[in-house]
Formats: structure tokens, C-alpha cells, sequence
């Protein structure tokens, strides 16, 4: 870890706005408190509105919190103009000076910081280099590609050598395969540094290949903090199963709680399920069911009709019919697997392990 | 040829209306606005059969002439640099600062609007009123009897008051159009407030600042009624070719000095047009991603506040005095109550005064906004030989001051076409009054029905064309009811500048027809103040009116908006 990162923390933070439609006060941010330790990769994510961005716009200082306090690396930042923080961000639109060249970009904190115009130089090809930019410094921005330009702001921020580097969904203007190479080499750059980052998306893809860990939010409110694995296999809602991949849920009744596994009925079928939440016995509860964790056999545990049967080369994507309810299934690797037609009975298989109650 | 070029020209001609009408309009600015440009040259290098530059050596042996140059160009820069300077900090105000309340910033609103719908003599009148030989200022409350407004710092201080607005809106549009995260990204590089200004704002609006400064001096330069009522002896060349024409009655000679104002502003013109504009990066750096956050501080915004505060209830009040100057027995002496001025306004001729400016100005209005739409509709939806030089054509009178432009239509039409006197007969008609009014307005029309026309998805069209509808079936069931907000702001734009213009008719009108603004020209001369007042605050009400009608016209039938919005969604 590098010495120079820092960690962010957050108590009670609350951003509250006037609607002036709705003529009342709203909170944009409610009251959320997180704590990222120095050296870790965490995004924001979120559906548009949940708060994401406004949050990371109170951490870089250009929002002002209504209540709560911020720290970086200890020290309380609350009254700190953003050119105070020991922040650097990457903005959505790149924000490059377009009366500036790559080297002038690039150079601007450091030449605001009066550091040496020897060292300047040299710490700015070192940046562009790592950037894969070398070559580039007489370019004006707007000879630039898209990705040209992403890596020119991300290089622009990195040459501060922040304590915190804040990223404001920096690659949604880029097509798709250059938003993947990017988001690996963003990675990559930032394990070799050693920096904190804090990273802001809406892209659940992103969010899960990029992070340490994940702070969904939703209306305002954390709705969960943890590994992508804890968001993914041990959801605390139906909305953090929603959002992060694609999920079935079946409205059942809990039978019986062991200490190891619950049983749980669904349409008069007992189902046996070895990972919960919070659940109580007799309570009513959700079965969570990844469409790529059940298989379609002539024999199984829940009987179905399927409804619609496609061949998606990687995958068979079935729609089936159980009880009063419609659950997607993803068979991956079809090629040997038997495939069911749309209007056959078959039933739905699982591990007990995959599945998951709420 | 290559064939696609053939076929083009084969698709263009099948359609005669669409010949007709090009045709047409080509002849209609040949005529009325290359014409009467190109006789100022003919007729100033060419006497006595022969090609000579003798009244050029002549007009430039003459030391008032000369002086006369000087004089503009100094104005020109001092209103230039005021109204550049004054008009970006109302901008800063409106787009970075947090004013704090709406009540200043619709006060601001109504500084942009006001020189719109006012003729642009009025705050002359004004700035007499308050501090002219018998000023309220100078003469009651300093008991001076001065003439130090008379000359150059009565007029720079009218044009900046009159022009700056325009540089306010303009650059306010510029600084919207930059994008927050630029300045955020570099405070968040640690640069202070004045340090983003300085290495980010600033730069970036220097092209948007040049462009004002040059837009202000050609409107300076072209400026003839202020320097006419409150220059006193500091003749400008607006005003030295008028006086040339009218006292010397050396027509020659005021032809050459029109050619040598034409290639001042031409010059300037060209310059804004082909070497600032290119040079912008405002707009380079596309749509603001999200909203501004406004600047808090009281170290800045309450200097700037106040400052356009000052400024802004200075210039109200100018307005306010010209309705207040014609309600006065008699300013500086007798400030008691009096409709006597109007009662001398509807005697003498008053009611046939409005009448002739309002029909002339009336008749005009509907031609242009008809002949700008076409324009601009040919101009981007069509394709066909010499569309570059009909644009052109049809913009060239923006470059043109009115003073020049009346010169030319008086050579070019006094003795006839090329001084053959064929149509001979439209001069001193009303005709040629409608033809100026149309000439001069053409060039904004033009500009805001290409604007409009550009947002309009060609396949509309299009789809017209496939479904069997020829060009002037679109024209008039597509394109005209989809742009009915500009042609109808057109309409009004050009009834406005036309019953407020003076420059370019008062060398061309006749005693068969009485104009307000020449009407107020000469009482403004003479010192009848009062009677001045009372035509110009009639004059004020009515473009006020019509400004109003069209407001009200666009909030209820104004439908273009709605397809824009249906476009980007």
C-alpha cells in the first residue's frame, strides 16, 4: 500500500434538496455513514437519483453536506474548499482544458502546487507513459480519440499522487470492448499505485469487476456494503438482488429454521435452502433463484411448463411456468444437454447451496 | 459533369415554381442590397468616364474629414472595451454568481431587453435630460451650466449604456455554454477560485471577448442618432456623410466617404466573422454535463451585485426619464405637470406621423419575415448554383451601416438604374422606404429562420416529398407551419427596427411622409426636448405592443417548440 493514500469516512452525511416541484425539502443523501480504508478500490453504485454522485461531489468538496461530518485520512474536512482536499477526480466528461495541450493537462495541478518545472516533466511522462500516451504531449484535447482523452484526465488526476482518487462514471461516453480494456487497466493502475479510489457508477458489470467492495445505494440510503460475492450470493433485500444480476423470486413460507438450513414451501413443494438472511419461522419470505444456477430435467425438485425455449448460442434461454409464477432460466454450455420444447412439462433443479432466502 | 450532378440540376428543374422563385430572389437582392453597394464604388472611382481616385484625394485633403475618422475609430475602441468590460460582468453575475434574489435578476432581464424595443436615440435624450445644459443633475442639483456631455463622453457613454446588453446576452450564452466540470476539475487540481478564472474561464471566453468588443465597435460605428442629438461638434463619419449630403450638398463626395465607413465596418466585420469565430473553444467543449454551482462568496458576489445593481437601475431610470420629459412644462426651468407637448405632437400633424410609420413599417414586416424563411429554407433544405453567394447576399447588410446604405439607395435610385433613369419613379416613394425597412432587416430574419429550419429533422420533409408533394406544397404545409415562431418573431423583429429606424431613411424620406424617428431627430436638434419625449415615449409604447402581442401570440399557438422538444427526446 502506498503511504500516501487515505482513508474516507463519512458520519451520518446528509445532502437534503429543495424540490421545487413538489414544493418540500428531499434528501438526495440520507443520513449514510461508510468508512474506506486507505489503499481500497470502492464504488458508489446505484440506480440514476439514488445519491451516488452527489455523495462523491460532498467527498471532492464541490457540495456542501447538511449534516454529518467527512474525513479524509483522518482529518475532519467539512469546511474545506475542494482545491483544500487531498482529492483528485475524474469527471464524466473528461472535463479536459480544451486551450490546453496533453502536457498542459496534465501539468496544471502540479504547476498550481509551484513544483519544479524539471520535476514537472518528469513526472509527467512517467504518468503519460503509464497511461500509454507517451508521444502525445503537443496534442491539442480535441485531437484526441474518446479513450485518448479518458486516459489524458485519468493521467491528469494521477500525476497529483492524491490521497483519494474520485471517479465520476468516467467511462460511460466510450463504446463497450474500449470500456472494458479501460476499466482493467484503471485497475491495474490503481493496485500498482497503491491509491484509494472511490468510483461511481450505474454499470453493475463495473461495479463488480472493478471493487474491493460495493456500496449500493438506493433513494439516498445504503441499501448494501460488501464484496461483489456478498452482494451477489447474500443479498440483504430484493432490490440488492434485482439490481446486481438477474434474479427469480418465489413468494414462499418459511417451515422450519436450523441453525444450518431453513425449509421454506413453495406451492406445496418443501424446499431445503442453506444459505439466509433474517428469517423467522412461519413468516412469508423470498426465494432468490439466479436463472443460472437451475437446470431443467424430467425429474427435479419443482415442476414447470415451459413458456418460451431460445438458443442463444453460449446459453438455452428458457421461461418457465411454476405454480402462479414465471422464472427465467440461463442454461449455460447447451450444446449436450437436452433441451426442452416450449409446452413440455419438466421440473427445476438446484442445489440447495445456490439458492438463497430474504 | 458527372452524371449525379446532371440529375440534381434535371430534379431541381422539374420543379418551374422552384426556378421561378430562385430566379426571383436572386434579381430582389441584386438589386437592393449588391446594387446599391456596388454604385457607392462605381460612382466614387468612376468621373467623368474615367477610372480616378480624385475624390478620395479630395474628401481626404479635407481636415474635418480626417478628424472625422479619427473621431469614430476612438469611439469605436472606448465603446468597444466599456461595453465588452460591463456586458461580461453582467454575464458573470447571471451565470456564476448566486444573486439571491429574483426580483434583480428580472431587472437584469429588463436591462437586455430594453435597447430591443427602444429606439436607439432614446438614452441620448435621457443622459441630456440628466446632464445636459439644463440637466437635472448638472443644472438643478449642481447649478452647473455645462456642455462637457456634448462630444465624446455623452455619446461613449450612451453607446456603452445602448450596446452592452448585447454583449450580456451574447456572452452570457458563451459562459453557460461552458462546461462546470472544466472548472471543477481544475479546483479539484487545487487551483483557487481566481486561479480557475484566470487559467480556465478567462481563455476560454477571450474569443466570445474579442467578438463582443468587435460587435459593439461596428455598432458603434454605424451609429448615427446618438452621435447626431448628443455629439455636438465631434462628427463621426455617420454623421459627416449625412451632413455632407444635406448641408454640402456634395454628393460626390459623401459617396466616398459612405465607401470609406463601408470598408471600416466591412473590415471589422469580416475580421469578427472569419477570425474570431473560428478561434472559440466555449463551445468546443460541448453540452454542460450538469448544473453550475453558483458562487457564494461575499468577497465576490457582493462587489459584482452591486455594481450591476447600480448599473442596472442607472439605465432604468434613463428609460423612465423619457416618459417623465414629455409630462414637464419645461425641464430644468418649470418641472410642474402637463400633457402640452403631446396636445402639440396631435397638432401638428401627430396623428398622420404614426399612421405613416406604423403602415410603412406594417407593410414591410410580413415581406421580410416571408422573404427571410424562404431564404433560409432554400439556403439549407435546397441544393442549387450561387446558394453561397444568396446567403451571402442576403447577410451583407449586416456589415452595412445605415448611413451607407441610405447613400446607395439615393445614388442608385435617384436617376435611375445605373443612372439611366430606369425605375426612376421609385424614388421618394414609399416603396423605397419598405425596400430599406426590408433590406435592413433581412439579415436577422434570415439568421433565425436558418437557426430554426436546422433544428427541423429532414425526413420530415422528406416524407412530404415521397408522398408526392412538390417544393411549394412542403414549403407551405411542412416547413412554414413548423417554423411559424420564427417567421412570426420575424415579423415583429422587422416591425420594431423598422418604426425605430433613422439612419438609413433620413437621407432617403421625403416630405410626402412624416416619420417618428426623424420627427424626433429634429426636435432633439432644435432642443424641444419635451416634444422629443412625447414621440419617443409614443413610440416606445407602441413596440412595446407589439413585443407584447407576440409574446402572447407564441404562448398560445407557439407549436414549433413542442416538435423541437419531440426531437430530442
Amino acid at each position: 500500500m502506498n503511504k500516501d493514500s487515505k482513508g474516507v469516512v463519512l458520519k451520518n452525511v446528509s445532502k437534503i434538496y429543495y424540490d421545487s416541484k413538489l414544493k418540500k425539502d428531499f434528501a438526495a443523501v440520507d443520513a449514510i455513514s461508510i468508512d474506506i480504508e486507505p489503499g481500497s478500490f470502492v464504488t458508489l453504485l446505484g440506480p440514476s437519483g439514488c445519491g451516488k454522485t452527489t455523495t462523491l461531489r460532498m467527498i471532492s468538496g464541490f457540495e456542501s453536506q447538511n449534516a454529518g461530518d467527512i474525513y479524509i485520512g483522518g482529518e475532519k474536512v467539512n469546511a474545506l474548499a475542494p482545491n483544500q482536499r487531498d482529492t483528485a477526480m475524474v469527471f464524466q466528461s473528461y472535463a479536459l482544458l480544451p486551450h490546453y495541450n496533453v502536457f498542459d493537462n496534465v501539468a496544471y495541478g502540479l504547476k498550481i502546487r509551484k513544483i519544479h518545472p524539471d520535476e514537472i516533466r518528469v513526472r509527467v511522462s512517467q504518468m503519460l507513459e503509464m497511461v500509454e500516451l507517451s508521444g502525445l504531449e503537443d496534442r491539442m484535447t480535441n485531437q484526441l480519440s474518446g479513450g485518448q482523452q479518458q486516459r489524458v484526465a485519468l493521467a491528469r488526476a494521477l500525476v497529483m499522487r492524491p490521497g483519494v482518487l474520485l471517479f465520476d462514471e468516467p467511462l460511460s461516453n466510450l463504446d463497450a470492448k474500449l470500456r472494458i480494456t479501460m476499466r482493467t487497466e484503471i485497475r491495474k493502475i490503481q493496485s500498482t499505485l497503491g491509491l484509494t479510489a472511490i468510483y461511481v457508477t450505474h454499470d453493475q458489470a463495473e461495479a463488480m469487476s472493478l471493487s474491493d467492495k460495493i456500496i449500493l445505494m438506493d433513494k439516498g440510503k445504503i441499501a448494501q456494503m460488501g464484496t461483489p460475492r456478498d452482494l451477489y450470493f447474500r443479498p440483504a433485500s430484493t432490490f440488492v438482488a434485482d439490481f446486481i444480476g438477474e434474479a427469480n423470486f418465489l413468494k414462499s413460507t418459511v417451515l422450519e429454521v436450523n441453525e444450518k438450513s431453513v425449509k421454506v414451501m413453495y406451492n406445496k413443494v418443501p424446499i431445503e435452502v442453506e444459505s439466509f438472511g433474517k428469517v423467522t419461522k412461519g413468516s412469508d419470505c423470498k426465494l432468490l433463484i439466479r436463472p443460472e444456477s437451475v437446470q431443467l430435467k424430467d425429474e427435479g425438485i419443482l415442476p414447470c411448463r415451459v413458456i418460451v425455449s431460445t438458443f442463444m448460442g453460449s446459453y438455452q434461454y428458457y421461461q418457465v411456468e411454476t405454480g402462479e409464477q414465471t422464472v427465467i432460466i440461463t442454461e449455460y454450455n447447451p450444446r449436450l444437454r437436452k433441451t426442452y420444447k416450449a409446452g413440455e412439462i419438466a421440473y427445476m433443479s438446484f442445489d440447495t447451496q445456490d439458492l438463497y432466502v430474504l | 459533369m458527372s452524371q449525379s450532378a446532371s440529375l440534381e440540376r434535371k430534379k431541381l428543374l422539374s420543379d418551374p415554381l422552384l426556378v421561378v422563385t430562385i430566379v426571383g430572389l436572386f434579381l430582389f437582392l441584386l438589386l437592393f442590397t449588391v446594387y446599391p453597394l456596388s454604385i457607392l464604388l462605381v460612382d466614387s472611382l468612376y468621373v467623368d468616364k474615367k477610372i480616378t481616385v480624385s475624390v478620395f484625394f479630395r474628401i481626404f485633403g479635407m481636415p474635418g474629414f480626417r478628424k472625422a475618422i479619427g473621431n469614430t475609430l476612438k469611439l469605436g475602441v472606448i465603446t468597444g472595451f466599456l461595453g465588452t468590460i460591463i456586458g461580461f460582468l453582467f454575464a458573470y453575475v447571471d451565470a456564476y454568481v448566486n444573486v439571491g434574489s429574483k426580483t434583480i435578476k428580472r431587472l437584469f432581464n429588463a436591462v437586455s431587453v430594453l435597447p430591443v424595443v427602444s429606439p436607439p436615440f432614446v438614452l441620448s435624450l435621457s443622459a441630456i435630460l440628466l446632464f445636459g445644459r439644463t440637466g437635472l443633475i448638472t443644472r438643478s442639483l449642481f447649478n452647473l451650466s455645462t456642455t462637457a456631455l456634448y462630444g465624446l463622453p455623452g455619446i461613449a457613454l450612451v453607446q456603452t449604456l445602448t450596446f452592452f446588453p448585447v454583449c450580456y446576452l451574447m456572452l452570457k450564452g458563451l459562459l453557460k455554454n461552458i462546461d462546470p466540470s472544466l472548472e471543477e476539475a481544475a479546483r479539484s487540481m487545487g487551483a483557487s477560485r481566481w486561479r480557475v478564472f484566470m487559467t480556465v474561464t478567462f481563455p476560454l471566453m477571450l474569443p466570445g471577448l474579442g467578438n463582443a468588443f468587435l460587435i459593439t465597435f461596428i455598432e458603434s460605428v454605424a451609429d448615427f442618432a446618438n452621435p447626431m442629438i448628443i455629439g455636438g461638434n465631434y462628427d463621426t463619419l455617420a454623421t459627416s456623410i449625412f451632413l455632407q449630403l444635406t448641408g454640402a450638398y456634395d454628393k460626390s463626395g459623401a459617396t466616398a466617404m459612405a465607401v470609406v465607413l463601408l470598408t471600416i465596418s466591412m473590415g471589422l466585420f469580416i475580421l469578427e466573422k472569419y477570425w474570431l469565430e473560428k478561434k472559440s473553444f466555449a463551445t468546443l467543449s460541448g453540452k454542460a454535463s450538469r448544473e453550475r454551482i453558483l458562487v457564494s462568496e461575499d468577497s465576490v458576489r457582493k462587489p459584482l451585485v452591486t455594481f450591476c445593481t447600480v448599473v442596472t437601475v442607472f439605465v432604468l431610470t434613463m428609460y423612465a426619464l423619457v416618459p417623465l420629459g414629455s409630462l414637464f412644462k419645461l425641464w430644468g426651468r418649470d418641472y410642474s405637470l402637463s400633457l402640452k407637448w403631446y396636445e402639440y405632437v396631435f397638432k401638428n400633424k401627430g396623428y398622420r406621423v404614426f399612421t405613416d410609420s406604423m403602415t410603412l413599417s406594417a407593410i414591410a414586416a410580413p415581406l421580410t419575415a416571408f422573404l427571410s424563411i424562404l431564404i433560409a429554407w432554400l439556403v439549407v433544405k435546397k441544393n442549387f448554383k450561387g446558394k453561397g453567394f444568396m446567403e451571402f447576399s442576403a447577410m451583407l447588410a449586416m456589415a452595412v451601416p445605415g448611413t451607407v446604405l441610405g447613400v446607395g439607395f439615393i445614388r442608385g435610385f435617384n436617376s435611375g438604374l445605373f443612372h439611366t433613369g430606369f425605375l426612376q419613379g421609385l424614388y421618394g416613394t414609399g416603396a423605397i422606404l419598405v425596400l430599406v425597412f426590408i433590406v435592413r432587416s433581412l439579415p436577422v430574419g434570415t439568421r433565425s429562420g436558418i437557426a430554426a429550419l436546422n433544428q427541423i429533422d429532414k425526413s420530415i420533409e422528406e416524407a412530404a416529398f415521397d408522398m408526392g408533394a412538390n417544393s411549394a406544397k412542403v414549403f407551405i404545409t411542412v416547413t412554414l407551419p413548423l417554423i411559424k415562431d420564427s417567421f412570426f418573431s420575424g415579423l415583429v423583429t422587422t416591425f420594431v427596427r423598422s418604426i425605430t429606424a433613422i439612419s438609413a431613411i433620413i437621407l432617403l424620406v421625403t416630405p410626402k411622409f412624416l416619420l417618428i424617428t426623424v420627427r424626433i431627430n429634429e426636435h432633439a436638434e432644435k432642443g424641444n426636448y419635451g416634444i422629443a419625449c412625447a414621440y419617443a415615449t409614443i413610440l416606445i409604447l407602441i413596440t412595446y405592443t407589439a413585443i407584447t402581442l407576440m409574446n402572447v401570440f407564441m404562448a398560445k399557438f407557439g407549436g414549433s417548440k413542442k416538435i423541437k422538444e419531440r426531437k430530442y427526446e
